[in-house]
C-alpha cells in the first residue's frame, strides 16, 4: 500500500493506446512541497502521464495514489472529490472562450462551494491579482495575449485553493522573461501556499531553476530512465540519453 | 500545512473554530488587528467594513499592527479580507506592519499587490439609442458586403475550376461526396417516405369526397417531383451538411488553419469551399431523385393499402401524368439548392469568430440562411416556371 502522507504515488504504471504501449513500469513518489518535473524528449508520453494523473485517461496497468487512495479504483464521486483538490494549467490555458476571466475563475467556485456571489467575485479578483492580472476581470480570453491567457489559466487552476497544482508546459509559447516570471511565480506559490507542484516541461532553464524532484521518460526504451533532483541527476547520470538531454546535446558533441 | 483543503485524506474542517477579528488600540497609540480562529472560505467571515470603518475613523498617521497569533487555518478567504484592509490603510496613508502575519500570507499579499491594477477597468458601454441603431445597421451593411464579396469570389473560383485553372484534390472531394451523398441516404429516405405518406393522406381525405381517390397518385407524383423532393432533400442537407461545413471551417478559423493557408498563398475558397460546393452540386440532384422515388413509394403505400387502388392502377396513373418537365424542374432546383447550402455553410464558417461560442453561432446561422434562401429560391422558381408556362 502506498505512503499515506505523500500527495501522489505512482506504482508500476503502464500507459497504452490500445495495444501500443507508450511507457511501462513507471514508479515514483511526489512528496509534499515538491516541484516535481516530468521531463523527456518530444513524444515520450509526458503529457499522457499528466492526463493519467489528473483523471483524464485510465492506466492500462498500475496505480495512481493520492494520499494513499487509489484514484482509478475509487468510485466516481470519490474520484471527483480527490480531483477537486488539484488544479491544472493546460498547455494553452484552455480558458472557456465565451466567459470573461472572472467568470472562468468563478465557475468552479459556484459549482463546488456555497459562497455568495460577492465573495466569489472577491476571490476571483484576488486570484487574478496573484497572477498579476488585477483589473482584467471583465476581459474575454481572446482579448488578452497568450502569456496573459496562461496566467489567467493559472488563476483558474488555483480557484479552489488546491493542494496540488499541475502545469503542462508552462513556458511553451512564452518569451524568456515571461517564462522566467512564471517560474518565479511557481516557486512563490509553492512556498507561500505550501502547495505541491507537478510540471511537465522540456525547458532546461525551468528544470534546473524550479525542480527539486523529477522523472525522466525515455521514448526509446519506453520507460523511466532517471529520477530525483535534476541537478543530482545531471551530476550522477551515466545514461547518455539523459546526459545529452540535460546538456542540450553538448555532452555528445564533446565526446565526438 | 496551514491551507484549508478540500482534498480527501487530509484533515477536514469538521472542528473549525469561527473566525474573529477585533480592532484594539495599543498603549503606544497604534491600531492592532487581532485575528483568531480558522479563516477559511466556507466559514462565515466577519464583515470587512467593520475593520475598514475603524481604520477610516482612526487618526491619520497611526500605525497599524497585526496580531495573528490566534489564527488557525487560512485560505483565499483570509486574503480577500486582508486586501481591502490593506487598501483602506494605504488610502489613509497609514503604515501597516505585516510582521505579525504568517509568512505565506505576507508573501501572497506582496504578490497580489505587486502589479498595480490596470487603469482602464471595463465599464459596460451605454450608447445612446440612435447610436446603437446606427451601429446595428452598419453591421448589417458590412455583413451584406462580406456576403456579396464571398459569393463573387466563389463564382470566380468556380470559373477557374471550369477553365482548368483551379485544382481539386480528388481524395478530398471523394470523402466529401461520401459524407454529403451516401451517408445522407437513410435520413433522406425516412423523411421522403413520410412526406409521400402525408401528401397521400391529406389528399385522399379531400379526393374521396368526389370519389376521385385515384388522383392521389397524380398529387403525390407531381407534388414530390416538382416541389417536395428537392425541397426536403435541401432542408435535410442544410441542417446536416451546411451546419457541418460551418462548424468545420469555423474550427479551422479558431485554430488559425485558414490563416496558415493564406500565408502559403493558397486561396481558402479554392481549397476549402470549392470541393464542398462540388460535392453538394454533384450529390444534390441524386439525393433529389432518390427523395422523389421514395416519396412516390410512400404515396403508393397509402394508395394500395388504404384506398383500394391496385398497384398497376397506381403505377399507370403516375406514369401517365408525370411529365419530363416536372422532373427536370425538380432536379435543376436541387442543383441551385446545393450551391446555396454550400455557400451559406462555408460563408458562415469562414466569417466565424475565434471562440467556441462563435463556432456554434456560425453553424446556426448557416442553417438559418441556408433554409431562408432555399425557400426564396423555390418561390422564384415557381414564379419563373409559371411565367414561361412549364
Amino acid at each position: 500500500m502506498a505512503d499515506h502522507d505523500a500527495p501522489i504515488v505512482v506504482e508500476d504504471l503502464t500507459m497504452a493506446f490500445g495495444s501500443f504501449v507508450l511507457q511501462r513500469d513507471l514508479t515514483f513518489t511526489v512528496k509534499r512541497g515538491d516541484i516535481f518535473i516530468i521531463m523527456g524528449g518530444s513524444g515520450c508520453g509526458k503529457s499522457t502521464l499528466l492526463r493519467h494523473l489528473i483523471g483524464l485517461k485510465a492506466p492500462a496497468k498500475g496505480k495512481v495514489y493520492y494520499y494513499g487512495e487509489s484514484l482509478w479504483d475509487a468510485p466516481i464521486e470519490q474520484q471527483r472529490r480527490i480531483l477537486q483538490g488539484t488544479g491544472v494549467l493546460f498547455q494553452r490555458g484552455a480558458l472557456w472562450s465565451s466567459m470573461t476571466l472572472a467568470e472562468n475563475i468563478a465557475l468552479p467556485l459556484r459549482e463546488y462551494t456555497d459562497l455568495s456571489e460577492r465573495v466569489i467575485a472577491e476571490v476571483a479578483s484576488l486570484k487574478l491579482a496573484l497572477v498579476g492580472l488585477a483589473g482584467f476581470e471583465d476581459y474575454y480570453p481572446s482579448e488578452i495575449s497568450g502569456g496573459m491567457q496562461k496566467r489567467a489559466g493559472l488563476a483558474r487552476a488555483m480557484a479552489l485553493d488546491p493542494e496540488i497544482l499541475f502545469f503542462d508546459e508552462p513556458s511553451a509559447g512564452l518569451d524568456p522573461i515571461s517564462s522566467r516570471m512564471l517560474d518565479d511565480l511557481i516557486i512563490e506559490l509553492r512556498d507561500s501556499l505550501g502547495a505541491t507542484i507537478v510540471v511537465v516541461t522540456h525547458e532546461l532553464a525551468s528544470i534546473f531553476t524550479i525542480g527539486n524532484n523529477s522523472v525522466f521518460l525515455d521514448a526509446e526504451s519506453r520507460t523511466m530512465i532517471a529520477s530525483g533532483d535534476p541537478k543530482t541527476v545531471l551530476a550522477e547520470t551515466t545514461n547518455p540519453t539523459v546526459k545529452q538531454f540535460l546538456t542540450r546535446g553538448e555532452a555528445s558533441a564533446r565526446a565526438a | 500545512m496551514n491551507v484549508a483543503s478540500v482534498v480527501g485524506g487530509t484533515p477536514t474542517d469538521l472542528a473549525a473554530t469561527p473566525p474573529t477579528v477585533s480592532v484594539e488600540p495599543t498603549e503606544d497609540g497604534a491600531l492592532c488587528l487581532r485575528f483568531a480562529g480558522d479563516w477559511i472560505l466556507r466559514q462565515r467571515l466577519p464583515d470587512v467594513q467593520d475593520v475598514t470603518g475603524a481604520i477610516d475613523a482612526g487618526a491619520t498617521g497611526q500605525r497599524v499592527t497585526i496580531d495573528a497569533s490566534g489564527l488557525g487555518r487560512w485560505d483565499s478567504g483570509f486574503l480577500t479580507f486582508l486586501l481591502p484592509v490593506h487598501e483602506a490603510a494605504k488610502a489613509k496613508g497609514l503604515d501597516v506592519d505585516m510582521a505579525g502575519l504568517p509568512d505565506g500570507v505576507r508573501r501572497l499579499l506582496c504578490l497580489a499587490t505587486a502589479v498595480p491594477e490596470r487603469g482602464g477597468r471595463r465599464t459596460p458601454d451605454r450608447l445612446p439609442f440612435l447610436a446603437r441603431v446606427g451601429m446595428g445597421w452598419a453591421a448589417v451593411a458590412a455583413a451584406i458586403g462580406d456576403a456579396v464579396s464571398f459569393i463573387g469570389e466563389f463564382f470566380l473560383s468556380m470559373g477557374r475550376l471550369l477553365r482548368g485553372r483551379a485544382q481539386l484534390r480528388g481524395g478530398d472531394v471523394l470523402l466529401l461526396i461520401q459524407q454529403a451523398g451516401a451517408q445522407a441516404l437513410p435520413i433522406v429516405a425516412l423523411i421522403s417516405i413520410l412526406v409521400g405518406l402525408i401528401l397521400a393522406f391529406v389528399g385522399s381525405v379531400q379526393l374521396q369526397m368526389f370519389g376521385a381517390q385515384i388522383y392521389v397518385a397524380n398529387l403525390v407524383a407531381i407534388g414530390m417531383t416538382r416541389e417536395m423532393g428537392a425541397m426536403m432533400a435541401a432542408i435535410i442537407m442544410a441542417g446536416r451538411t451546411g451546419a457541418a461545413y460551418a462548424a468545420q471551417l469555423g474550427t479551422m478559423q479558431v485554430n488559425e488553419e485558414i490563416d496558415a493557408l493564406k500565408t502559403l498563398g493558397i486561396d481558402p475558397i479554392d481549397f476549402l469551399v470549392l470541393p464542398r460546393a462540388v460535392a453538394l452540386i454533384l450529390m444534390m440532384p441524386l439525393l433529389c431523385v432518390y427523395a422523389i422515388l421514395l416519396g412516390i413509394f410512400g404515396g403508393f403505400l397509402v394508395g394500395v393499402l388504404m384506398l383500394d387502388i391496385t398497384p398497376q392502377q397506381y403505377w399507370s396513373q403516375t406514369i401517365a401524368w408525370l411529365r419530363l418537365n416536372d422532373f427536370l424542374i425538380g432536379v435543376s432546383k436541387s442543383v441551385i439548392f446545393g450551391i446555396i447550402i454550400a455557400v451559406s455553410g462555408c460563408l458562415r464558417g469562414i466569417q466565424s469568430g475565434r471562440s467556441a461560442a462563435s463556432v456554434g453561432e456560425a453553424a446556426t446561422a448557416a442553417v438559418v440562411t441556408g433554409i431562408i434562401w432555399i425557400v426564396v429560391a423555390d418561390g422564384l422558381f415557381a414564379v419563373l416556371t409559371n411565367f414561361i408556362g412549364i
